[in-house]
């Protein structure tokens, strides 16, 4: 009877609201340990709608976003898209901070047939592509590919890997071994870190111990690289370091403090740069905006997680006013149909295969001098 | 008439798992309702081992991470059917447990706490690092169970929320079921007597090693099967579930419902996994408001909410 009563009252307090607007869905982490993922994701999509409906809305609608946190709990996720989709009755469904939070919303989405936006990392979330998911990172392998394609300008041929044991450091380090043939190049030391380790002298020592080392590339996210950073500035390894595009934010450097930083290189977007880019830079308008509203609106500085939100947004938003409907299947087609549209990451162009639309171009390779990104290309 | 509780339980619970469904406004309350199912399979289990044999686990999430990657691992690697993968992870999971019950249980309050924590950081840890074959901290994809495509063809389409639903919701009677009779044979009330003391249980002849191992072994199962229940629901599984919080999540959700009750721990379930979805209105303060709530139950009624609320009422009677 207890249970009874709960559950009555529970379902009268989350009855969904009337829908007369465009109503939009997010799951993102804005707590828990991806929160330095979600917690941006959040603020830029509560930004943009609010900008969006001061300008007027889509085709002349309101849009209505209904965000929900899930802690980077994929099981979490799962629920928020099951009652996003079945009470809250959105259109669209933008999130999905990590991998799996985004794998578990995907297949509510696909089952129910309503258009998801990822924006998480990992290539699985779209290929094989599956017809209602999309995403707006670009993926790790393209980050290895870059780096990669440096390193070959530079000369290099052997390298020595340091890799974050969670989910996208391990992601990418086994994306970059699938890949790094194709450059010529072979990985000739391979070692790893806890990403709650305060010390990775050892592995580097090893590292640099290792004949015939000429680069070390290190893929992980969070504090790791910044001690990575800073160990091999005190080991003085003479030795170019390339970090992942996990660390690409001003929070880096600070962290790994300027002086050890100096020379760093590391894939990152327009974002990053947007003081640099040149003016007939199609992204650079759009770039600047963001930048501008998000730090005016938030007082901390753009990082290139919030400009994943922004994309999916903007896609969207560019979507559904193709589509001049609200209608699921409608918004799918449309966004499927996505051609040149500049983001902060890239510039998108979708089609059937393809339900990311980046190449590499939507990098830049950055290299740290003086405490400042500058372009090196 | 007068029913034993043991009756008294299953006919509650059969009709609050049967009735809920008339009131809910949309599929998302089969979700809600599955994943309470698939907690209180798991809180059972903590019951038994916890309730009845007086023995307490912060590891049981590593059982559940046994039986939801069976269900991921096995179908691939195995070509077994996702049904039987759940029985294997039951089973592989009940022997880890006899292997590692063996010594831990020798130890007591604190030690035995820790061992276990131990226990299920170790399956946490291979589960996000043995990448090759987990996928590591990104998870892995669970095969469809096939089920709910059968009984399509025999006539009776449920939308996925709603297959879920009633399949855990079996399961969970049937759960209660087999707790309740634990309860009540000789072998729960030499449980019991444990519980009260174990140097008692001793000299009247109780086989107190024996049993402890054996209520150890049943609620590795009871979790397995939760694991197994939630890797199928969800077709998508990552190293959470054998986390540190979810063993923690599991013990709260008994202590808070009450230990000692089958019915106060489901009625445990029910409340902490409904919770976060109706403080979601309160987002930031979410957590504080969860943690309120445990700190005001375990202050005012130690026993349990349910336990406590029903004798208030029995007291109300005299």
């Amino acid at each position: 009877m207890k249970t009874t009563l709960i559950t009555t009252a529970v379902a009268i307090c989350i009855a969904g609201a009337a829908s007369a607007e465009i109503r939009i869905g997010a799951s993102v982490s804005a707590t828990g340990p991806a929160a330095f993922l979600g917690d941006p994701e959040a603020k830029t999509l509560e930004m943009l709608v609010e900008a969006a409906n001061a300008n007027g809305g889509i085709n002349g609608e309101e849009i209505a976003l209904v965000l929900y946190d899930d802690g980077g709990d994929p099981n979490k996720a799962r629920t928020f898209a099951t009652r996003l989709i079945e009470d809250d009755e959105v259109v669209a469904i933008i999130g999905g901070s990590t991998t799996g939070t985004s794998m578990s919303i995907l297949s509510v989405a696909e089952d129910n047939e309503i258009p998801f936006i990822s924006l998480a990392g990992a290539i699985e979330i779209i290929d094989p592509v599956k017809p209602f998911t999309f995403k707006t990172p670009h993926t790790d392998r393209m980050a290895c590919q870059k780096i990669f394609e440096d390193m070959q300008k530079q000369g290099i041929t052997q390298i020595g890997m340091i890799s974050g044991t969670d989910g996208f450091g391990a992601s990418m380090q086994a994306q970059c071994k699938e890949v790094v043939g194709e450059y010529g190049i072979t990985v000739v030391a391979d070692e790893t870190y806890n990403p709650t380790d305060a010390d990775m002298t050892t592995q580097l020592t090893k590292i640099r111990n290792t004949d015939g080392v000429q680069a070390v590339l290190n893929p992980g996210f969070g504090q790791g690289p910044s001690i990575v950073t800073r160990n091999y500035k005190q080991l003085a390894v003479d030795l170019p370091l390339y970090q992942s595009h996990g660390v690409a934010s001003d929070g880096f450097i600070e962290l790994a403090g300027a002086d050890a930083a100096e020379g760093v290189r590391l894939p990152g977007t327009a974002l990053l740069i947007a003081g640099l880019l040149a003016d007939d830079d199609p992204q650079k308008p759009l770039v600047e905006a963001y930048k501008t509203a998000f730090e005016e609106k938030t007082g901390t500085s753009v990082g290139t997680f919030g400009g994943y939100a922004n994309d999916a947004f903007l896609i969207l938003t560019d979507a559904i006013t193709r589509a001049g409907e609200a209608d699921p299947t409608a918004i799918r087609d449309a966004i499927e149909a996505t051609e040149g549209l500049a983001g902060t990451t890239g510039i998108y162009s979708m089609n059937a295969e393809d339900h990311l639309g980046l190449d590499l171009s939507a990098f830049r390779m950055l290299e740290i001098k003086g405490g400042e990104w500058t372009l090196i290309e | 008439m007068k029913l034993s509780p043991k009756t008294a339980t299953l006919l509650v619970l059969v009709l609050l798992i049967a009735l809920s469904p008339l009131l809910f406004p949309s599929g998302y309350y089969y979700r809600v309702g599955a994943l309470i199912f698939v907690n209180a399979i798991a809180v059972t289990g903590i019951v038994i081992l916890t309730g009845y044999a007086g023995q307490i686990s912060l590891g049981h999430a590593g059982f559940a991470g046994i039986g939801a990657y069976a269900c991921a691992l096995a179908p691939v690697h195995l070509g077994l059917h996702p049904g039987l993968a759940m029985v294997l992870g039951a089973v592989i999971s009940g022997l880890m447990a006899f292997l590692v019950g063996r010594p831990i249980l020798r130890l007591k309050g604190y030690y035995l706490g820790v061992a276990t924590l131990g226990f299920g950081i170790l399956i946490s840890m291979v589960l996000n690092n043995e990448r090759q074959l987990t996928g590591g901290p990104d998870g892995m994809e669970v095969p469809d169970l096939g089920l709910r495509g059968l009984l399509k063809d025999a006539g009776l389409d449920l939308t996925n929320g709603q297959f879920w639903y009633w399949f855990c919701g079996i399961a969970v009677i049937i759960g209660a079921w087999l707790a309740l009779n634990l309860f009540n044979s000789p072998s729960g009330r030499a449980l019991r007597a444990l519980h009260g003391s174990e140097v008692a249980a001793r000299t009247v002849g109780v086989d107190v090693t024996r049993l402890k191992l054996q209520a150890f072994v049943i609620s590795a199962v009871y979790a397995s099967v939760s694991g197994s229940l939630l890797a199928l629901q969800n077709k998508f599984i990552t190293p959470d579930v054998a986390g540190f919080m979810h063993s923690i999540e599991m013990v709260t959700m008994a202590v808070l419902g009450g230990v000692g009750s089958v019915l106060g721990a489901i009625f445990g379930a029910a409340v902490l996994t409904l919770l976060p979805q109706v403080l979601t209105v309160f987002a930031e303060y979410e957590q504080m408001v969860l943690g309120l709530v445990m700190m005001l139950v375990m202050i005012f009624l130690p026993q349990g909410l349910l336990p406590s609320i029903l004798r208030r009422f029995r007291r109300g009677d005299e």
